[in-house]
């Protein structure tokens, strides 16, 4: 795939998903209601004081950014990465006519939407949060490293609902991966808890999965509670289950189209 | 110059049934087998067959996205399935039920992006958008969404994206299903005019027979997986397609009509559809003979179609 093919499809995407106002209005609306309603547990659990060296405003700073991780990460559903239904319908016929990797494809897609995803969910959580609470902000030093952490992180995103979409080629029922993929996602990104706040030997678990660096890395980055060295650590950490994840993916690929069986006709 | 050639190509699907709660029977069916074909440039051929004799998979072999278990199979010059990726530059792929379009976005933007994708020449990729909008009469919605399309300019859509990028074999499987009379047309008109102009060699499968006739001078029929006939649309009916239905309306409901040589094949009310053979009686002949009986309201002649000629042909 030639790198303006590439930036084509993403465009594309990118306007794809702009076309669907409504639904991205009211999952705003939900994340920035959920950001609310994080901060104010977290904040109870704290009880007026830090909780595990997070401040009051490093809590509620990572309910709300974390919220406007969901869709670009894409922890609740794989967004324009349709090609784990495409397998079970035989869509998928359509994905191998194209004289382009399909895995490259898909990615160009979800980049796409990422981006337009970041503008329009990302942002206005922590806004929307910022207008009633005090927030961490970050050194402007910080933000170029922290967009790349971001960036990985979405990436790695795809990388693993990739590997979900391909289970439907050996697996019937695709769906049933999906939703295990987003509950283990959600808990183990920090989605649901960061993960300082987990039992320090289910931390250190976490801490090692590729989930870490969807949410938790990211935003450690951003409130900078990690060393310089630490937030090296975190993107090589992130780099290095990308390179694996997508390394994985592209070998199933390979095996699945060998021996493939396309449904209907 | 060969551009499809299938030598004894075989595929079974292994098929798991669930026989109880927890064992599964294994059950094989076999979809193609010992086909043999072999198509030349600028060749139209249509491959036709009743539900399940086998033709998609033929066609996902041949296109390279499906393993057959045996045989030969060569592909303009290429194996499929080992260079998919190449061959799908040189090849332009329709689906009746299936879409390559960006549903939500305007049709344009998806045959903008198939420049690219098939690296088109930029003055080259305007000369033939420009002549693909003119055939299929595209103009008028080029700029809306496609899935505020009717089927049949979305189909008109599919056909321009499947030519875009001047492919040397065009595969559709069912171009025409679902599309009213004059999309049709359309539909035909349109593929007729690029195999005659630009000797685009064309494969496709249809359960319509105004298909086959309007646009194949080959008929390749297949059934249970095996090719059962192979030759001209012309050929096959004056062998088999001796069979002619008459269906008249008479005054009056009656029974069966008894006339030689003529078969009541259904009878609804007043109506009665008459089948004989037209080697043995003409249509007149028959007509006057109902006519003697009863008084008729009302007449019409069917010929058969495909489907119910290939099961008489395969059944003799
Ligand atoms: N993925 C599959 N798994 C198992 N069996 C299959 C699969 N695809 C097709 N078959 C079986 O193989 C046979 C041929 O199917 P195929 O789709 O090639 O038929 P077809 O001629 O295209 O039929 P139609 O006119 O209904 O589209 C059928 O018996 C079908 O049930
Ligand atoms: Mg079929």
């Amino acid at each position: 795939m030639t790198p303006r093919l590439f930036i084509e499809v993403a465009r594309r995407s990118f306007r794809r998903s702009s076309t669907y106002r409504l639904a991205t209005a009211s999952a705003l609306f939900t994340n920035t209601v959920f950001g609310f309603l994080r901060a104010s547990v977290l904040l109870f659990l704290a009880n007026g004081g830090d909780l595990r060296g997070m401040s009051e405003s490093d809590l509620v700073t990572f309910a709300f950014l974390s919220q406007g991780f969901i869709a670009v990460v894409g922890i609740f559903n794989s967004g324009p990465l349709t090609l784990g239904t495409a397998i079970k319908s035989g869509d998928v016929v359509i994905d191998l006519y194209r004289p382009a990797g399909l895995q490259q494809w898909y990615l160009a897609q979800w980049v796409g939407d990422a981006g337009f995803q970041v503008l329009a969910r990302g942002v206005l959580p922590l806004l929307a949060g910022a207008l009633v609470y005090e927030l961490t902000w970050p050194d402007l030093l910080i933000l170029p490293t922290f967009a790349l952490s971001l960036v990985l992180a979405s990436l790695l995103g795809f990388a693993l609902r990739f590997l979900v979409a391909l289970s439907g080629f050996w697996v019937f029922d695709v769906r049933g991966v999906d939703a295990i993929v987003t509950l283990i996602s959600g808990l183990f990104a920090g989605l649901v808890l960061p993960l300082n706040l987990f039992p320090p030997a289910l931390e250190d678990v976490a801490r090692g999965l590729p989930f870490s660096g969807m949410i938790q890395l990211p935003i450690e980055i951003f409130l900078g509670t990690r060393s310089g060295l630490e937030t090296v650590w975190a993107l090589v950490f992130q780099m290095g289950w990308l390179a694996a994840l997508l390394a994985v993916g592209f070998g199933l690929l390979r095996v699945a189209t060998r021996r493939l069986v396309v449904q209907g006709g | 110059m060969a551009v499809i050639e299938l030598e004894d190509i075989e595929k079974q699907y292994v098929v798991r049934t669930r026989a109880g709660l927890f064992r599964r029977e294994r059950q094989i069916v076999q979809a193609v087998s010992a086909v043999n074909l072999q198509v030349n440039k600028g060749e139209m051929v249509a491959y036709v067959g009743p539900n399940g004799a086998g033709k998609s998979s033929t066609i996902k072999m041949i296109t390279g996205i499906l393993q057959p278990d045996g045989g030969r199979i060569q592909v303009l010059g290429m194996e499929p399935m080992r260079q998919r990726v190449q061959l799908t530059r040189k090849l332009g792929v329709v689906f009746g039920t299936r879409s390559q379009l960006w549903i939500d976005l305007p049709l344009q933007d998806s045959f903008a992006l198939l420049r690219h994708l098939y690296r088109v020449e930029e003055t080259r990729f305007k000369r033939n958008l420009d002549e693909l909008v003119d055939r299929l009469d595209l103009s008028t919605f080029l700029d809306r969404p496609v899935r505020q399309l009717s089927l049949g300019q979305r189909m008109r859509g599919e056909l321009a994206a499947a030519f875009l990028h001047d492919p040397d074999l065009v595969v559709l499987d069912e171009p025409t299903v679902g599309l009213d009379v004059v999309a049709k047309y359309a539909v035909r008109s349109f593929l007729a005019d690029i195999n005659r102009e630009y000797g685009t060699t064309v494969l496709l499968t249809t359960h319509d027979l105004d298909d086959v006739e309007q646009l194949c001078e080959r008929l390749v029929i297949i059934d249970e997986g095996r090719v059962v006939l192979d030759g001209s649309l012309g050929d096959f009916k004056a062998r088999f397609g001796f069979e002619r239905i008459v269906v008249v309306d008479l005054e009056a409901a009656v029974e069966p009509l008894e006339i030689d040589g003529v078969d009541v094949v259904e009878r609804n009310g007043p109506r009665q559809h008459l089948r004989f053979d037209r080697r043995e009686r003409s249509a007149t002949d028959v007509l006057a003979a109902v006519a003697a009986q009863h008084s008729i309201r009302d007449v019409s002649i069917a010929e058969p179609t495909i489907e119910e000629l290939i099961h008489r042909f395969y059944l003799e």
